[in-house]
């Protein structure tokens, strides 16, 4: 007994003591757990706290409405329209395949195109909306409303989109939007930030170059959202902002005109301000209807436009590099007057392919068989003889050529970095050549430089600013496009001179009005005798291949040649001679001579743009009117 | 010596039985109930659906069998020990043989009335088991090999028993529950300390033996950023909800973290997390005090027992439940890799509350017939 009772002693010590190291143990763990609570709860409770509203709040963005685009009157030029769509959310639909099948037999679809719903509805959770057409016509639309008591849980929905009312006309100047791709996505952080699923967004053009302005900003929708990411209610509405309209420079219908005029054929017209450098229509041709991309191109017309052989996806005005042929003559004329090289009575014997200017073996032929005769800078600019350019332009030399080129805006991009895929062209130089090709100048490259062939290279629109220069009197300009572009600053040297003499301007502008208004004159076929459209120019036709002996013997007509190896031709002009206002330029590809397809043109451009003057200038009056 | 001269009869009636119980601790036990209910009806959205209506019967029962076990003599559970024990092992079998397989692990049996999950009760038929193992005991025998071995034969099998089902987190706890025994009843501390470096030794290779979902659960733990849809979601969420509740919480029926089902698991084992949101830092504060008192009275009890048995069955099943709170709680706020472990009382699951009602139920009767001798 005692036995026992002293081992039942010890035994009971010891579970004192082990309880109480058991209770010690306990004090620290829950001292421990409470601290952990704390830290959680107390101290990093805004931490965990922006995470759960994380959780729980997510932020839908909806399309913001893009800026429109006006024309110099206001016109809308690439507008939104109220897009019809059919959106099915398949949750709210008890019978998805009823309904689907209703649909496809009510807006008559094709199996390929009820195949891809069914793909897209596949990928989407049952809550979100599968959107089921985007742009159905009223007829079809209206047709969906009156079927609307059996289509459960469909619903029709108007929505902003896109559009272009005037089609091909404005497609190279405004370019067109479509789906945002990853790419754009990337590279353009507004597009980043704005971006929602069917975003549409510029591709080429001014549409791209303006997103920023166009874009927007999106509405916002809060809801608070499940694990699962449904919708449990919604806490905030956030109106977005609309896009900036843009008013252009550009004449609707001017522009049309140049449209309509290029109908048919490869080439380019800009028409322009020659003071304001205002761009009263630019276009180039062939175009396409740039309403096609806005819901993504088909791929039947994608390949239409893709394998046209004359090329509508290359904006003419801006990327295609011409030799620019005999409409370089006024700038040689010029350079060999400012140089000092020529005086008015220089003159130079033309005559004819018999007797070739020769030079260390090579022959260089006037364009004339017969040869011009005796020739001073006033008729041969009159008449474009080749050989008194090929002596001057050997007499100046190739350097200095370049300088005044360069001078008048050849040989670089005329809207800086507006349009991403303006080429700049090319203004040849000895330093060039070295440079480029490794080579040095061969005298022969200067004599074809002189009449616009070799290396040289332009864009029409920088014969267009060239020829502006020219016409308001060797001043310089800046071309614009985009009224209301406050980024871009007023440079300091416009209007500042191009000239060191300005007689010798005087020079080139009577030349040019020779050779459109005098007989002889190589657009005098196209000229104006009254004196308010009356306008002066130049014609030009460049080679696209070098002319063999044997084409000189045969002498074939232009419809005779096969059609890329036709001649391009051009023309530049401004006017009205007595008081000038606009320039233009004129190409057309593989179109023949100058004379004969390219200044008919200019005659009609210049009757419109000079008969809506006035009403262009009165835009301008009421605008100080209302200020 | 005093214990001895405070005779009284070992036979009580009915009115003294109500005299001697404790009231705070079931005063405890009943707010506890109480706030589970609400906590569930929380979990429910706010509406009394299946989880709060399953919770409430079960609660009502295991409470009314928690009372009767009170009143039925000290005595009569030191002499079911064994057997029940081996009842338990017997279900476990009987688990492994025909259970019902869920989420991979095969846990649960079929019992006509209830789908029970023997390896809970386990947990509390093991202190049961053991206490009565060592009461007769002298204490010089208590370190001899065959005393340890014995114990240890009674620990590994109901372990080996779970970890089959697959189950690891369920016979940890098991093994415990009987190592709190051990430990009350005096095994030599330098045992304790061995297995310790043993087992931290072993470490590394017990890491190489475990499933990939296991080594998942460590490495989530470790970091649960490196997958925080998947493996690190619980975590994550979990340590969310109960960051964001601040120090009052967001208010009851208003965690957004459980509404809005962000909040995995939210019935069991992490409804800690879900009342933690609603109730604050404050809140958690108070329940953690709660369930100190309920291990203060349990423990209290224990010391004011007379007989070896019921003290040693109350202080292992006191420590056990702390470990219970503490491994669910540490394993919530992500202390601790997530283990499948219920928060007792406050987590559904019928099985659960059956086994720490059933040790409820044995510690009242400790208090109630706390004079009474087991020879």
């Amino acid at each position: 007994m005692i036995n026992s009772s002293s081992d039942s002693v010890k035994k009971l010590n010891s579970i004192n003591r082990r309880m109480f190291i058991t209770g010690s143990l306990k004090f620290f763990i829950m001292v421990g757990i409470i601290s952990r609570l704390f830290f959680l709860q107390v101290k990093e409770n805004k931490k965990y706290l922006t995470l759960s509203d994380k959780n729980r709040i997510r932020e839908w963005k909806l399309a913001p409405v893009r800026g429109e685009f006006h024309d110099y009157f206001g016109n809308v030029i690439a507008g939104n329209f109220e897009a019809y769509q059919l959106h099915v959310i398949p949750e709210q639909v008890d019978d998805f395949r009823y309904v689907i099948y209703r649909i496809k037999d009510l807006l008559e679809l094709s199996d390929k195109e009820f195949k891809k719903i069914l793909k897209k509805k596949s990928q989407i959770k049952p809550w979100e909306t599968l959107i089921v057409s985007d742009n159905l016509s009223w007829q079809k639309f209206s047709k969906i409303n009156n079927h609307l008591y059996d289509l459960n849980g469909v619903k029709p929905v108007i929505s902003i989109s896109r559009n272009y009312p005037f089609k091909e006309n404005f497609t190279h100047l405004i370019g067109y939007v479509s789906q945002a791709n990853q790419t754009d996505i990337e590279n353009t952080e507004v597009i980043k930030k704005n971006f929602v699923p069917g975003l549409k967004v510029g591709k080429v053009g001014l549409e791209k170059s303006f997103e920023k302005k166009l874009i927007g900003s999106n509405d916002i929708e809060r809801y608070e959202v499940n694990a699962y990411g449904r919708r449990i209610s919604q806490l905030e509405f956030q109106k977005g902002e609309k896009g900036k309209n843009l008013r252009l420079t550009i004449d609707t219908e001017l522009q049309k005109l140049a449209n309509e005029l290029l109908k048919d054929q490869a080439g380019s017209i800009c028409v322009m301000d020659i003071y304001t450098g205002d761009l009263i229509a630019m276009h180039s041709s062939p175009s396409f209807d740039p309403n096609l991309f806005v819901f993504g191109i088909s791929k039947d017309d994608w390949q239409l436009i893709r394998n046209d052989p004359m090329k509508p996806l290359v904006n003419k005005t801006l990327q295609g590099n011409y030799s620019p042929g005999s409409t370089i003559k006024p700038i040689v004329a010029l350079s060999a007057l400012e140089n000092g090289i020529i005086n008015t009575n220089f003159t130079v014997q033309c005559r004819g392919h018999r007797h070739p200017l020769e030079l260390y073996g090579q022959t260089y032929h006037c364009w004339k068989k017969e040869g011009h005769g005796f020739m001073n800078l006033r008729n041969a600019m009159k008449q474009s003889c080749d050989i008194y350019f090929y002596e001057i332009a050997r007499k100046l030399g190739v350097d200095k050529l370049s300088e005044t080129a360069k001078k008048f805006g050849l040989g670089k991009e005329v809207f800086g970095d507006l349009f991403s895929i303006e080429k700049s062209g090319l203004i040849p130089n000895t330093q060039w050549k070295k440079n480029a090709l490794g080579q040095g100048w061969l005298l022969g490259e200067t004599i074809i430089t002189g009449i616009g062939q070799g290396y040289i290279q332009t864009t029409p629109i920088q014969l267009c600013l060239m020829t502006a220069q020219i016409g308001n009197g060797g001043h310089k300009i800046y071309p614009r496009i985009v009224i209301n572009d406050e980024n871009k600053v007023a440079p300091i040297d416009k209007f500042s001179p191009l000239y060191t003499n300005s007689k010798n301007i005087k020079i080139v502008q009577d030349a040019m009005f020779a050779s459109t208004n005098e007989v002889r004159g190589t657009s005098y076929k196209s000229r104006i005798d009254d004196l308010k459209y009356q306008f002066a120019g130049k014609t030009g036709t460049a080679q696209v291949k070098k002319i063999t002996a044997r084409d000189r013997e045969l002498d074939l007509k232009t419809f005779e040649i096969p059609y890329e190896e036709r001649d391009h031709a051009l023309y530049v002009a401004y006017g009205p001679y007595k008081n000038p206002r606009y320039a233009l330029s004129v190409i057309v590809e593989h179109g023949g001579s100058g004379s004969a397809t390219a200044a008919p043109m200019a005659t009609k451009l210049f009757k419109l743009v000079i008969d809506r003057h006035k009403m262009r200038q009165s835009i301008n009056d009421k605008k100080y009117l209302e200020i | 010596m005093y214990q001895h001269t405070r005779l009284t009869t070992n036979r009580l009636n009915f009115f003294q039985k109500f005299r001697n119980y404790d009231y705070i601790l079931l005063f405890c036990i009943l707010l506890l109930g109480f706030i589970s209910l609400a906590t569930m009806y929380s979990t429910d959205g706010g509406e009394i659906l299946f989880h709060t209506k399953s919770h409430f019967t079960k609660l009502v029962v295991f409470t009314i069998m928690m009372l009767i076990m009170s009143f039925i003599n000290i005595k009569y559970w030191f002499s079911i020990g064994y057997l029940s024990y081996l009842a338990v092992i017997g279900l476990l079998v009987a688990t492994y043989l025909f259970g019902i397989t869920s989420s991979g692990s095969q846990r649960w049996i079929n019992l006509y009335f209830i789908n029970l999950q023997p390896s809970e009760l386990m947990k509390i038929v093991i202190i049961l088991c053991l206490a009565k193992y060592f009461h007769r005991m002298k204490l010089e025998n208590v370190n001899s090999i065959y005393t340890i071995l014995t114990s240890l034969i009674i620990i590994m099998l109901p372990m080996g028993l779970v970890i089959v089902q697959p189950d690891l987190g369920t016979s940890l706890l098991i093994a415990i529950s009987g190592i709190a025994v051990l430990w009350f009843a005096g095994i030599n501390h330098k045992y304790f300390i061995y297995t310790m470096l043993g087992f931290v030794i072993s470490l590394p290779f017990i890491i190489a033996f475990l499933k990939p979902y296991q080594k998942l659960r460590v490495l989530t733990f470790l970091n649960p950023d490196r997958d925080p849809l998947g493996a690190g979601y619980q975590i994550i969420q979990s340590k969310i909800a109960v960051g964001s509740g601040g120090i009052f919480g967001k208010g009851f029926l208003k965690g957004t973290q459980s509404y809005l089902e962000f909040l995995p698991e939210k019935h069991t084992d992490f409804i800690f997390t879900l009342f933690s949101e609603e109730f604050g830092f404050v809140g958690s504060a108070l329940l953690l005090v709660i369930y100190v008192i309920i291990i203060y009275r349990i423990v209290a009890i224990g010391a004011n027992c007379r007989s070896y048995f019921a003290k040693i069955f109350c202080y292992s099943f006191g420590a056990a439940i702390f470990v219970f709170i503490t491994i669910n709680m540490s394993m919530v706020l992500g202390l601790l890799p997530i283990v499948g472990s219920p928060l007792p009382i406050m987590s559904y699951g019928g099985s659960s509350m059956l086994a720490t009602m059933i040790g409820f139920g044995i510690v009242m009767s400790a208090r109630v017939h706390n004079q009474q001798l087991i020879a």
